[in-house]
């Protein structure tokens, strides 16, 4: 418990997690949809302090992890082409698709360029009048309002060189879709506190009623995530099925709506592939009838891409909670975050790639025949 | 990446068509669209994801948090400058490469 305790308020965690332990009777599994919960949990070992029967599913929650290979690779053609300038942040460079990644084109004479701000693109349209300006926009509701924002801005501006190639995915239908998966082992979720600023928990008590899950809304320092999971169990033992925010601080029920306003103009629902789930119906975003000349996808016209994933990867169990990171027969050998083979080792924020880089190289089982040498809280 | 960073607001000004801060974030100065925060003012903290601003929050929630971040590495991550992100880039190996060859094609990149 080396960094929990240097770093946080040790003594909070510890009684918080001794409550978890006096209150558990039973296996429960509760899923952390964000990935960026997902690397606090493992770089804190907080899943190591709950009781052995307390299991986190780290879930689809890193939209650089889900992104189809398909779209990487269309942004590889789309900033190939000569004329465009492809701007992206910084963590899809290194995304692999079937042949490259985007380091590799600018490698070869591509003009990729790492912005800040999708806003940031839009000033690289205006000062380059010449060239097609492609964002390659990715990512969950929290980066939706930052991509709606500059496509606006660049309606607004008459700009024509300016396009997005969009992938957004939204969080509650995927919650869904592991709901009702066959063989689903999530029983209550921590929502995604960051995504929650942006749209609220409002859509969460239909889902927490129909599937009879509870659902807290979840911060990501290690005293948050304590706190939702201790949340979370406490209403699982009591059978109960509600909706809580354990993350006031910076969430309300109806979110940011000026946000939500922007969103809605510039943005409509879609069914969106999942890397390492599959399609997910109205789980995503492309732009509106009023925004479509922006949309990189019907500027280019890139058509003839086939791709395969990997035979050996098994993310899509990892993303279910089927199995932990360490049961995949490739996850460390033919697979790391250098190499790759599926969604959840591309990111840092991935499930594969947090284990890797923490060094749990242990599966399941494994990991709690260690555990049950140890008694109490802090063990690992 | 989704992570929202807060940072407080060193001033307030607009481009013409978007209400723009300038945000500190623990040093790191950048400029953040402040449209969807209409009652952010100067000197307010703020949570930031991609140079938009997504709501405000108490200077001591923001300190902790960026605190946190700092620890975890993705303070230098989300703020890092072009130069850095691409030096960054150059040190991890093409994904798509087995065998560890690729690793000569980077750096080769990296010094072009």
């Amino acid at each position: 418990m080396k960094y929990l305790t240097e770093f946080r308020n040790g003594e909070i965690a510890q009684k918080i997690a001794r409550e978890i332990h006096a209150i558990t009777t039973r296996p429960w599994k509760i899923m952390e949809v964000c990935g960026g919960q997902t690397h606090s949990i493992i770089r804190n070992g907080i899943d190591q302090m709950l009781p052995a029967g307390i299991d986190m599913i780290h879930g689809p929650g890193c939209p650089v992890c889900v992104t189809p290979l398909e779209l990487i690779d269309k942004a590889l053609a789309i900033a190939e082409q000569p004329g465009v300038i492809f701007c992206s942040f910084g963590d899809m460079l290194r995304v692999p698709g079937t042949d490259a990644d985007l380091f590799q084109i600018k490698g070869r004479g591509g003009d990729v360029r790492v912005v800040y701000s999708p806003l940031d693109a839009v000033d690289v349209a205006v000062k380059n009048p010449d060239k097609q300006v492609v964002f390659f926009g990715v990512g969950f509701e929290t980066t939706a309002p930052a991509n709606a924002m500059s496509v606006h801005v660049a309606k607004r501006r008459g700009l024509k060189n300016f396009s997005l190639l969009v992938s957004h995915v939204l969080v509650p239908p995927a919650m869904e879709a592991i709901l009702n998966s066959p063989g689903n082992l999530v029983q209550g979720f921590l929502a995604a506190g960051h995504v929650c600023s942006v749209m609220g928990y409002w859509e969460y008590p239909a889902l927490a009623e129909k599937y009879r899950v509870p659902i807290v809304v979840t911060g990501f320092e290690p005293l948050d995530l304590l706190d939702g999971i201790r949340r979370a169990v406490v209403q699982l033992e009591a059978g109960k099925y509600e909706v809580e925010n354990a993350y006031g601080r910076v969430v309300t029920f109806d979110g940011n709506q000026a946000a939500q306003k922007l969103l809605a103009e510039v943005f409509e629902v879609t069914d969106r592939a999942w890397r390492g789930i599959g399609v997910i119906p109205k789980s995503g975003w492309k732009l509106s009838e009023a925004y479509r000349e922006f949309d990189a996808e019907e500027r280019f016209h890139i058509t003839g891409i086939h791709t395969q994933e990997s035979a050996l990867c098994r993310s899509g169990e990892v993303l279910r909670g089927a199995i932990k990171p360490a049961e995949c027969g490739a996850f460390g050998k033919e697979c790391t975050p250098r190499h790759p083979l599926g969604a959840t080792m591309v990111s840092s924020e991935g499930a594969c790639a947090a284990y890797f880089n923490y060094g749990r190289f242990l599966s399941a089982e494994e990991l709690a025949s260690a555990g049950s040498a140890l008694t109490g809280v802090g063990r690992g | 990446m989704c992570l929202a960073i807060p940072g407080r607001v060193e001033e307030i000004t607009t481009d013409g068509l978007i209400r723009v801060g300038r945000v500190n974030f623990g040093g790191v100065v950048k400029s953040v669209c402040l449209d969807c925060v209409p009652d952010v003012e100067v000197g307010d903290y703020t949570i930031v994801h991609v140079g938009f601003a997504i709501s405000k929050i108490d200077e001591k929630t923001a300190q902790e948090t960026l605190a946190l971040f700092r620890e975890m590495g993705v303070l230098d991550e989300e703020l890092a400058g072009e130069e850095e992100q691409f030096a960054r880039a150059a040190g991890r190996p093409q994904s798509a490469c087995p065998d560890g060859s690729c690793e000569v094609e980077a750096v080769k990149t990296a010094v072009d």
